[in-house]
């Protein structure tokens, strides 16, 4: 895939993002438009994941730990043919497979996932079966800022290290903004790099937007042999519609019919 | 009516010693098999396993959320995680990823409270775990059992390591005698084992005071004349509701017992399922009280609330109303 082509899913996604927490009328509008190109470059260029291949034992891993934002994740499986992309019009409906965080009902989804702090120890438990069975998969969590202080990630983080768990990578979605305000105010959890790096990880800044440059640090994995890999990708919640980006009433904003309109024009104009 | 009570200790062994050494014989051939610890290897009984399998050992150290997230994983990605910590942290500190990460995932983790009720005694209530049946039975997708003798610990860890389902085992360490009975049917989770009959009163019990409940029932006979049938009802959840039917048929009073809070344990899921049968004899639940419990020793403790043989004869004799 071009790097055109890719710059064109990432639109395409975040239009089908707004399309069905519109539809579902809830869903986590501002963190998915800042993960979605994360996500983007993992399942169209790093990931070793297909609806062919996801029984596969040796198949790659990615949980992710914001389930929150599991719109995010659910338009990149449909793209991928683990599902037709008309079953999440049932997005949150009474009865549906698709709830409001991943569930391993639904095909393509790793873990039940929705309660922070748990990706991490799950993925560094992934890590280790690989390690120990001498198989060479690898495992992804997506990780929001906002629940960094979760203690299970630090747990999860000194376990990873002492198991020299280079065949796992930590994403966090730093787009520095939580459900009460920016996460410097709730709970400062900065230097995050600083913190990972005493805690024996290997760590790196991205672009969390810059398609290239997150295809450049995932390709450059695992950042130090025998270390764990953290990408701290700098985001912006609402990416991609203006009157979104930053704001924290998008955090599970649901867009009015003027703005979904709105925000589609805009959009589709980017392309 | 009857079997022979063994008063003898003679091979009795803690359950949790034979928990390590039928995981370790089964780790020999099974090399999924992980046993994951929380600095709980010495306390688990675990140390001649690490040495013998020191790759089919994960130390996580004293992190109980991160142990049972990463037994999640490890169980996941197709290892048979036995993930080993005091039942008093396990199911309380862990309980959202015991919830979420096992249960909820389905992920097959091998959950194994050690050290279990009071075992942990004088060290208090920080150390004790008179929660836990009651907590985990109100999650979907996860067996709860408490066996009562070296039989039932074997038997169940090597059904827990064949099936492929989330569970919690629970173990004290107290040396256990071998129950015998009349007619030995093989070991099923769900299913309850008679460990003797008779049709005056049935007491059912779980895990550790299983013993104590046929020391009663034979003080009963000798001394009353009064006939008991003995139960370890050693799965919580799922309930054996044949067995309880019977019972509640065929018995004239039920006593529950168990190392656990009156509330939410053996005794509330026998009640509940009891009344929604017509039961409507006279019925106990014997357990430890809404309350921090006396400094004692294990035996002490379960003494001093009733939890013996003269505490549960003395139940029974009341409940029957011959005392
Ligand atoms: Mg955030």
């Amino acid at each position: 895939m071009t790097e055109n082509e890719l710059a064109q899913k990432s639109n395409q996604y975040r239009q089908r993002i707004l399309k069905y927490i519109v539809g579902a009328n809830a869903g986590h509008t501002g963190g998915s438009l800042s993960c979605i190109d994360i996500l983007n470059v993992l399942y169209n260029y790093t990931l070793n994941v297909s609806p062919q291949n996801f029984s596969s034992p040796d198949r790659d891993r990615y949980i992710q730990s914001k389930g929150h934002c599991v719109e995010a994740l659910f338009v990149v499986l449909a793209d991928k043919g683990f599902f037709p992309e008309e079953d999440l019009n049932t997005l949150c409906k009474y009865q549906s497979h698709y709830i409001g965080h991943p569930t391993k009902k639904v095909k393509g989804v790793e873990q039940n996932t929705g309660a922070l702090g748990h990706g991490l120890p799950i993925s560094v438990g992934n890590a280790l079966a690989a390690k120990m069975d001498e198989k060479d998969f690898r495992v992804f969590t997506l990780m929001g800022d906002g629940e960094l202080p979760e203690g299970s990630n630090w747990e999860a983080a000194l376990t990873a290290a002492h198991y020299k768990l280079d065949n796992l990578c930590a994403i966090i979605d730093k787009n520095s903004l939580q459900i009460t305000g920016s996460t410097a105010d709730v709970c400062n959890t900065d230097p995050i790099d600083e913190k990972f790096e005493s805690f024996g990880w290997a760590v790196k800044h991205v672009d969390g937007h810059d398609l290239k440059a997150l295809k450049e640090a995932f390709d450059s994995l695992p950042f130090e042999a025998g270390k764990p890999s953290l990408v701290i990708a700098h985001t912006v919640k609402g990416k991609g519609v203006s009157f979104m980006e930053n704001q924290i009433s998008w955090h599970h904003g649901v867009p009015s019919k003027e703005q979904y309109a709105d925000a589609l024009k805009e959009l589709s104009e980017a392309l | 009516m009857g079997s022979p009570l063994v008063e003898s200790q003679v091979g009795a062994k803690p359950n949790l010693e034979v928990f390590s050494s039928t995981l370790q014989e089964l780790a020999e051939t099974d090399k999924d098999i992980v046993a994951v610890t929380s600095d709980s290897r010495g306390s688990g009984k675990l140390v001649p396993f690490g040495k013998k399998y020191p790759k089919q050992i994960v130390e996580i150290g004293i992190a109980e959320q991160n142990l049972v997230g990463v037994a999640a994983g490890l169980a996941s990605a197709g290892k048979k995680a036995f993930a080993v910590s005091p039942a008093c942290f396990l199911t309380a500190r862990a309980l959202e990823q015991i919830k979420n990460d096992v249960a909820y995932s389905d992920n097959p983790v091998r959950l194994i409270g050690i050290s279990a009720g009071v075992s942990y005694g004088a060290l208090g209530s920080t150390h004790h775990s008179l929660h836990d049946y009651a907590a985990l039975r109100a999650i979907n997708n996860l067996i709860v059992a408490a066996p009562a003798d070296n039989y039932e610990t074997e038997q169940a860890i090597k059904l827990a390591a064949a099936s492929n389902k989330p569970l919690y085992l629970r173990f004290g360490k107290k040396n256990m005698p071998l129950l015998t009975t009349d007619e030995e049917v093989p070991f099923q989770f769900g299913k309850g084992r008679v460990i003797c009959k008779g049709s005056d009163l049935t007491f059912i019990a779980c895990g550790e005071t299983v013993y104590p409940a046929l020391q009663a029932a034979e003080k009963l006979r000798n001394e009353q004349g009064i006939e008991a049938t003995v139960i370890s009802m050693h799965t919580i959840k799922p309930l054996d509701k044949v067995l309880l039917q019977e019972i509640a048929e065929s018995t004239g009073a039920i006593i529950t017992v168990e190392e656990h809070s009156i509330y939410g344990g053996l005794g509330e899921a026998c009640a509940s399922f009891l009344l929604q049968n017509q039961y409507n004899k006279p019925f106990k639940i014997v357990g430890i009280p809404d309350e921090y419990t006396v400094t004692g020793s294990q035996v002490e403790i379960l003494d001093h609330y009733g939890i013996s043989k003269e505490g549960l004869s003395n139940t029974a004799l009341k409940l029957l109303g011959k005392m």
